[in-house]
């Protein structure tokens, strides 16, 4: 698994040189193919992809030919490391092809998806071949999700389960995801708009993961605004944890 | 026995151990391999137990477990030394007249010999009966004489010579060579030089290394590794502290599946024994060489043998397959160089070192030397696993070792390679099986499974049926696998219920496409195989059943249809009674109908009448 694309900035690693559709670039060695790709204006289709997590390549839309040496392969360029000397093509016929049928198996997952709808009519998905999936929540298992709780927040409160067709995205044990801090990560990384947030009253509920959490009220206005779990997480994770009273008042009234 | 300190050491051993030996007069084997155990040969073995106890006859019988000898049609087998009798099919009650009448009296059991359903032959000893004839069982061979919790037994055959003739005089490099030169190709379905990946290990920057057997054998129907563990684990761990010594590796896995209790007991007795005799452990042979062995229990995911997964599996990580820009055996358990062979592979190194490179590639064709084990299975008389050289032509394999299709039916396609594997037709029966040539046919070698179906077999039922196993064992991670299988599926579930259109074909091949080149690892770039290779081969089945709605081998439920022959019937009523949906209607004594919309297609009946009376259309 590539690490995270920021991880590897900051590192000010050696220095590159790859060639994109013909066209010579540098890059920071390790980094992915995507990402140089996309700090260079080259659009490379993606759903799993996030630049501040670790690379998974699930959704296997960002396909690409990458040759090294004599060999040639497609491959995700989201996990596949920029090396000295290697020859990228993002947008052979081939290449288009593999991208519309993954479309295709993928658009059944959540039809409904507005980034997906667009995306799939973009890679010309127009007239799919393949029902929707009546049972399915939307979820497209990329993982997002579970890499930003694991590896942004630091919570770990969520985990993939099970296997092969029967993979889903599960609070562990299906049970009330007690690590689970109602921050919202997930809910702002997931691309299929799946993870449903709500607060009612002083209660914040996350029924994908089975979690309701107590809200605290803002000292000045008295909006609910954070959840006593996240108020506690930050205070004893974080390195430099904000004064307790920071907490008292909401970003508005700050 | 205290801890060897030298080689020397290890051949007086050796020599005690065959002393003891030669004062036995009589050495009666009897298999506890999985299939014959399934048998109950566990029964048959405690009766000869008691039968030798009640004829005082401890001393000079020597009774030995053994591991499976590959013949699993005929089991329980048991084979009584001298003269190397061979009894099939033994049950407790005929104990009393083996030890009796074979033992005592040096009188054949008829009954109890083979009998080769095709001649009538009978055929005295094991060797000779045709399923072992044309074998060369060099792996497997040593499973039917040594007693697999018994180390003094493997070491009477020869056993840690190879180790001991590497340790004290070759250098890893001449080790690697040798097995190069072997031109040795990974078992597991690669077909990797294992020399080449050897050599890759050794040579990583890293100085901790480690070696592991891939004993996550999951293909239905395949039971070749589990045998081998099973019947001669040392064989394994002699090859596999070979291999350690040539990488320079310390510390060694074998991943077995917990499924494989048998295979999980005799490997660790091994180790004990091998660890208490200074064959494994700290300074082996007093050579200096330190090598530990670990035993990892798989949670019995297929795709945990796929390398990646297999080394993620072993960290205790989920095992789901990672890139593999830096491959394993340079970057593999925690980072480190892992070199990883599969059972087979690690059996073949003691063989190679103690024959040597030219005898060796004396074996096989070409580019594929030595032998490979297959476990035959299917719509074939000789079901068992069979040991042949490489190159060996199907044809031979499934018609003379394997005796032929049961019944007299008609051949229809042989699968190799498991789950992900081709079906191939009559019209590559000739083929050569070896790792390129299975390949070049859009099949594969895998690990070694062959099932082998005839004329009742549907190929779409057959695709169906794989990509059902491979929907549920894709570890989930790319859509182009998971969906991609799940989505083959479901177009040939609705192929063989009546509801294919025309068009399906093409989306399945096209789904295939993209499952195969979009997938990570080899899972997925295999695992539309079965529908490639039938479509390929197989066509006018599919055509059958969407264009006519006719399923030519009368095995898809809703395409056929039971019928009574009015002419044959002659109304006994037993499909009647036996039939579980009441649809056969008719008063006794006069010829009976099927009420088709109540009839579940079960084939109770078919089995049922006397009358041949009852026919299947589509």
């Amino acid at each position: 698994m590539l690490p995270a694309n920021n991880n590897i900035k900051d590192m000010r690693v050696k220095m590159i040189t790859l060639w994109i559709n013909d066209k010579q670039y540098q890059a920071a060695e390790g980094q992915s193919v995507l990402q140089v790709a996309l700090d260079n204006g080259i659009e490379i289709p993606h759903l799993c992809y996030h630049e501040s997590l670790s690379s998974q390549g699930s959704c296997r839309l960002c396909l690409v030919e990458v040759t090294k040496g004599s060999k040639t392969i497609m491959t995700t360029s989201c996990t596949y490391p920029a090396m000295e000397g290697i020859k990228v093509q993002t947008d052979t016929l081939e290449i288009k092809k593999a991208r519309r049928l993954v479309m295709e198996l993928l658009l059944p997952l959540a039809p409904d998806a507005p980034k997906i709808k667009a995306l799939a009519s973009e890679l010309g998905v127009t007239e799919p071949r393949l029902g929707p999936e009546p049972e399915n929540d939307n979820c497209i298992k990329c993982g997002l999700c579970v890499r930003a709780c694991d590896e942004l927040v630091g919570a770990h409160a969520i985990t993939f389960a099970g296997r092969g067709v029967a993979r889903t995205v599960e609070p562990p044990y299906d049970e009330e995801a007690e690590n689970c801090i109602g921050c919202g990560t997930c809910v702002q990384v997931c691309p299929t708009e799946c993870i449903v947030m709500e607060d009612q009253g002083m209660e914040r509920r996350i029924d994908k993961w089975k979690r309701t959490l107590k809200l605290k009220a803002c000292k000045n206005c008295g909006r609910p605004f954070i959840t006593f779990a996240e108020i506690d997480f930050m205070q004893t994770k974080a390195k430099n944890p904000p004064p307790e009273e920071w907490f008292d008042y909401c970003p508005d009234c700050r | 026995m205290h801890r060897l300190t030298s080689v020397e050491e290890l051949e007086k051993v050796r020599e005690k151990i065959l002393k003891e030996k030669s004062t036995i007069k009589t050495c009666i084997t009897i298999c506890l391999g999985t299939g014959c155990h399934a048998y109950d040969s566990q029964t048959v073995y405690e009766t000869l137990q008691n039968e030798i106890a009640a004829h005082n006859l401890e001393e000079e019988i020597e009774l030995k477990p053994t591991g499976c000898h590959g013949f699993c049609e005929q089991g329980p087998i048991i084979v009584l030394y001298p003269g190397e009798i061979c009894y099939c099919r033994v049950k407790p009650e005929n104990v009393k007249d083996i030890i009796e009448m074979t033992v005592l009296e040096n009188k054949i059991i008829e009954d109890l010999l083979y009998e080769d359903p095709v001649s009538g032959n009978k055929f005295e000893k094991e060797s000779e009966i045709p399923f072992y004839k044309d074998q060369n069982r060099l792996i497997l061979g040593k499973n039917s004489s040594i007693n697999p919790q018994n180390i003094n037994d493997y070491l009477a055959e020869g056993g840690y010579r190879s180790l001991a003739k590497v340790l004290t005089g070759m250098a890893p490099e001449q080790v690697i060579d040798k097995i190069k030169k072997a031109n040795l190709r990974g078992r597991g379905g690669g077909g990797f030089p294992a020399g080449v990946k050897w050599e890759t290990t050794r040579n990583a920057p890293e100085k901790k290394k480690y070696v592991i057997v891939n004993a996550d054998e999951g293909d239905p129907g395949a039971y070749m590794d589990r045998s081998l563990l099973e019947g001669n684990p040392h064989l394994i761990l002699e090859g596999l502290a070979i291999g350690a010594y040539a990488i320079g590796a310390d510390e060694g896995f074998v991943y077995v599946r917990q499924e494989y209790p048998l295979a999980l007991e005799n490997l660790s007795t091994a180790i004990g024994q091998a660890e208490k005799l200074g064959l494994l452990g700290e300074n082996i042979l007093g050579t200096g060489f330190n090598f530990k062995v670990k035993i990892k229990r798989g949670a019995g995911a297929f795709v945990s043998g796929e390398s990646s997964a297999l080394v993620s599996a072993i960290e205790g990580k989920v095992g789901e397959p990672r890139p593999k820009h830096i491959n394993t055996a340079v970057s593999g358990i925690y980072g480190k160089p892992s070199n990883l062979n599969n059972v087979e592979t690690w059996a073949n190194v003691p063989v190679i070192i103690e024959k040597g490179v030219d005898w060796y590639s004396g074996i096989g064709n070409e580019n594929n030397k030595g032998t490979k084990i297959f476990s035959l299975v299917g719509k074939i008389n000789n079901t068992g696993l069979v040991e042949v050289p490489m190159g060996t032509p199907l044809r031979k394999i499934i018609y003379e070792l394997g005796g032929g299709i049961p019944g007299g039916k008609k051949f229809k396609a042989v699968q190799t390679g498991g789950p992900s594997g081709g079906c191939l037709p009559e019209s590559h029966l000739d083929a050569p099986v070896d790792f390129d040539h299975l390949k070049d046919l859009g099949s594969m070698m895998g690990s070694g499974g062959m099932i082998v179906m005839d004329e009742d077999n549907c190929m779409v039922d057959v695709a169906k049926y794989f990509m059902h196993f491979l929907k549920d064992e894709s570890c989930g991670k790319c859509v182009s696998c998971r969906e991609g299988t799940k989505k083959m599926y479901e177009i040939l579930e609705a192929i063989t219920e009546g509801k294919g259109k025309e068009e399906d074909l093409l989306l399945l091949e096209e789904i295939a496409w993209v499952t195969t080149n979009a997938s990570l690892c080899a899972l997925g770039g295999t695992a539309a195989n079965p529908v490639l290779s039938t479509l390929k081969y197989f066509r006018d089945e599919y055509e059958a059943h969407i264009k006519e709605k006719r399923c030519p081998a009368k095995v898809c439920k809703a395409l056929i249809t039971y019928v009574i022959d009015q002419e044959k019937c002659t109304g006994c009523g037993l499909c009647q009674t036996l039939c579980p949906e009441k649809a056969i209607e008719g008063e006794k004594e006069a010829p009976m109908t099927i009420d088709a919309q109540k009839c579940s297609r079960c084939g109770i009946c078919l089995e049922a009448c006397r009358f041949e009376a009852i026919n299947v259309t589509s």
